[in-house]
């Protein structure tokens, strides 16, 4: 049994690209559709509950089910299970960058590389600002349904953090106690 | 930099409390390793840093995993590695241990979902920052093939949705070319 819960998650660590929800498919069919570990709507939880919390959804999926059936061992392989596939991959790409990088074509291709992550950076981040200030409803020109504390929370923090290059884990915590006080009276 | 016990507690300490804060997708750990590696302890440079989070979006599993895999393999080698992948990993496991006690309670809680509201924005801002900054970086270089590549990239990663292992392939490409072709100009024009 914690064999096939290694497996399960091995292959899902394995075969899950672009991160978290490209794997999410992925994860559902393992845990949910091949081995009956946890229903549709207990899945549609462990969903939720990972992004409610810190962590990737696949370390979450993996501690989730893996508790559920082989209590806190049950979590620990499936999680190794997980971690184990990018585990080998990233330490051969990191081996092999560090031995070539000093070549004019690694070079060449690492320039074109660095402004194309930035600009993935920058679209996960225009998307989350999206998701924060409409609340996952569709987005609208006019503004409606727009969320004016989130978005003043948002300008707080930007223009702290370019001003005095404020520590991101503060803005953050100080960011949700604020969500904390303010939202029980306008929602 | 020494690599003492305390050098990898420190190392062990710092993703740790990373990782405990990668709220909001596995992209929030690239902000908070620059800050943290780049800016405050000056381990790693800013153009690797870039590299590495190349290396990490390229290579399947967790982003948030392979960065810091990257980071600990850089700074202390496999040793590293290991130490940088237990302090990613043990927070997430703690804490969906105990949510796994009361997941139900923890799921309907209002004070949760007030916090994680408020913190959303936050997230937000703290990698628009980043984003602005090393945005900035690049335009201040003033060549326009890289500026060009960048408003490219998000125009084909936020509108039209293209795979990230597809975007990193032809970015590389066109920079590996743009390599080549400075290169064979340059020499026939020694040959002159």
């Amino acid at each position: 049994m914690y064999l096939k819960l290694f497996w399960s998650f091995f292959q899902i660590g394995l075969f899950s690209f672009g991160g978290g929800y490209a794997a999410m498919p992925l994860i559902q069919n393992q845990v949910v559709d091949l081995n009956g570990w946890l229903t549709m709507s207990e899945f549609a939880d462990v969903i939720t509950i990972s992004q409610m919390t810190p962590g990737p959804i696949g370390i979450n999926a993996a501690t989730f089910v893996g508790i559920r059936i082989g209590g806190i061992q049950g979590a620990i392989v499936a999680t190794i299970g997980c971690v184990l596939p990018s585990c080998v991959i990233v330490l051969s790409l990191a081996y092999i960058y560090y031995k070539y990088r000093g070549l004019d074509t690694v070079q060449g291709v690492l320039n074109g590389l660095r402004p194309a992550v930035i600009a993935m950076i920058g679209s996960a981040g225009v998307a989350l600002m999206i998701l924060a200030f409409w609340n996952g409803k569709a987005m609208t020109i006019t503004g409606d349904g727009i969320d004016y504390v989130a978005v003043s929370i948002f300008t707080i923090a930007f223009v702290i953090l370019r001003k005095w290059k404020a520590n991101p884990i503060h803005i953050m915590v100080v960011a949700g106690l604020i969500g904390l006080c303010i939202y029980p009276f306008v929602l | 930099m020494k690599k003492d016990i305390k050098f990898y507690f420190k190392l062990f300490a710092s993703t740790f409390y990373l990782s405990a804060f990668t709220f909001g997708g596995g992209f929030v750990i690239i902000p908070l390793m620059r800050k943290k590696f780049v800016d405050q302890y000056k381990w790693i440079d800013e153009k690797e840093m870039l590299d590495l989070t190349a290396i990490a979006q390229a290579s399947p599993g967790a982003i948030a995993v392979n960065a810091a895999i990257l980071v600990g393999y850089r700074l202390a080698g496999i040793l590293g590695a290991m130490i940088t992948i237990l302090g990613t990993v043990l927070p997430p496991l703690l804490i969906l241990s105990l949510i796994s006690l009361a997941y139900t309670e923890f799921r309907d809680s209002l004070i949760v979902k007030y916090v994680l509201r408020g913190m959303q924005a936050g997230v937000a801002a703290v990698i628009i920052d980043v984003v602005v900054t090393m945005g900035i970086d690049l335009i201040k270089e003033r060549k326009v093939l890289p500026i060009m590549v960048m408003l490219s990239s998000f125009v084909a990663a936020f509108f039209l949705h293209i795979n990230v292992i597809f975007m990193i392939l032809a970015s590389g490409m066109i920079g590996g070319m743009a390599m080549y072709y400075s290169k064979h100009i340059k020499k026939s024009g020694e040959g002159k």
